[in-house]
């Protein structure tokens, strides 16, 4: 099959020309500006991503009313508690892992994702093998990630059909207590808000991956 | 419409492959950024709404969806929107060189673009509207094979499920797609394995879909 093994990090240069062009006719004809471009890229690039859901996350484990606040309405209490606001953050559901239940979280028809509190989507949690598998075999496609859990803990899988955006509060990891809502913050991954995986345990290295 | 973008359930594509979360960048090229950008601030000019854009996407051929990467279904998607709209020529497409200034558009600058990231666009919309489900209540997904635009995946279509949220009147995202604004309940519906799936699911496991009112039927 010519699509396995797609590489996406190598397109052609025809593909580089044909957005250079389009670039250069939109601003040509006054229908962009360069600097406004400049803004987009630079706000998903370096401000807005998964250290925002991070924070969150934390914040909910150590204060019980927040759990509940973000429980209730995500939207409005991450705005008044960190300004984290705006584009494809409008309607955040926040679902909590417990003993019993691990959330995961899919858009099968696109890439609906909650940009403001995890930037832009990973590759994977837009391509065609993720979308399709995880809502028949989240079990498989979790060992993927090297993520195993106990047979008799329940699955949801939440399919972003409409413009609700979820966000999985992972499992608070054992050892923590005491810790301060910074240190714990940095043991939240971003594939752990998605469900793939669990937060990483005090003792897991820095910048292991998946 | 039952196009290649809907893809839950289907087989075969291969495994999912993750890049290690630690090393993966936002965009892999920089060709991906400008795509991105150009779309978002292409949207901002208020000539198609989300759902026209996702159309766009999904009603390109079977083949080129599933072939090219993420980045090239947003840009053919942005091509095949500019052109609908007439924003720009297919002439001007294809030769790159533009037949005479546009006139007539709002185009945001840097402080615009900023502020309309900030304040997104809720497809909550505050009416009063009485729901037709409630929570518990058992429901079935219509039965259909539209060719327009709907965010009721196939996998789901003929099942049963239960309601287990209502998330309030939201914006119709299939008329939306057709240029109309319609608020209806939206409600997050929980179906089990077996329903889905038969004997081919997941024990332990159910699936949350977003469905609206019309996609909706006492079951």
């Amino acid at each position: 099959m010519p699509h396995d093994g797609h590489d996406h990090t190598d397109p052609p240069d025809e593909l580089t020309l044909r957005v250079k062009a389009l670039e250069s006719l939109l601003v040509e004809k006054g229908l962009v500006d360069r600097q406004a471009l400049d803004v987009l890229i630079d706000t998903y690039e370096h401000k807005v991503g998964p250290q925002n859901g991070a924070r969150v996350v934390a914040r909910a484990w150590i204060d019980d009313d927040f759990m509940a606040g973000i429980k209730a309405d995500c939207s409005a209490v991450i705005r008044d508690a960190f300004g984290f606001e705006g584009r494809q953050g409008e309607h955040i559901v926040a679902v909590e892992n417990t003993a019993d239940v691990h959330n995961v979280v899919v858009c099968t028809l696109c890439s609906c994702y909650p940009w403001t509190v995890l930037g832009l989507p990973p590759v994977w949690y837009k391509s065609a093998p993720y979308r399709s598998k995880v809502v028949q075999d989240p079990r498989g496609v979790l060992k993927e990630f090297g993520t195993d859990l106990d047979d008799d803990k329940e699955i949801r899988v939440w399919d972003s059909t409409s413009e609700m955006r979820y966000l999985v509060i992972p499992e608070r990891p054992e050892g923590t207590d005491g810790w301060s809502e910074d240190e714990l913050a940095k043991l939240v991954t971003r594939n752990s808000m998605i469900g793939v995986e669990e937060a990483k345990s005090p003792g897991d290295n820095e910048g292991d991956g998946s | 419409m039952s196009g290649p973008h809907d893809l839950g359930g289907q087989h075969g594509l291969g495994p999912v492959d993750p890049e290690p979360e630690a090393e993966e960048p936002v965009f892999h090229d920089d060709w991906e950024r400008r795509a991105f950008a150009l779309t978002l601030a292409c949207g901002m000019l208020g000539k198609w709404n989300i759902d026209e854009g996702r159309f766009a996407r999904e009603s390109q051929h079977p083949v080129d969806y599933l072939s090219n990467t993420y980045y090239e279904n947003w840009l053919a998607g942005l091509e095949t929107l500019l052109v609908e709209k007439g924003i720009v020529s297919s002439e001007e497409l294809e030769t790159g060189r533009a037949g005479g200034k546009a006139e007539g558009y709002r185009v945001p600058d840097a402080a615009a673009a900023r502020k309309i990231l900030a304040t997104g666009g809720p497809s909550r919309m505050t009416m009063d509207l009485a729901p037709g489900f409630q929570v518990g209540d058992r429901v079935r997904v219509i039965h259909n094979n539209p060719w327009s635009h709907t965010r009721a995946p196939r996998y789901t279509r003929n099942h049963v499920g239960t309601v287990s949220h209502d998330q309030g009147v939201h914006i119709f995202a299939d008329a939306h797609a057709q240029g109309r604004k319609e608020g209806v309940h939206l409600y997050s519906v929980r179906f089990e394995p077996d329903e889905l799936w038969g004997a081919d699911g997941d024990g332990r496991s159910a699936v949350y879909v977003d469905l609206w009112e019309p996609h909706l039927e006492a079951a």
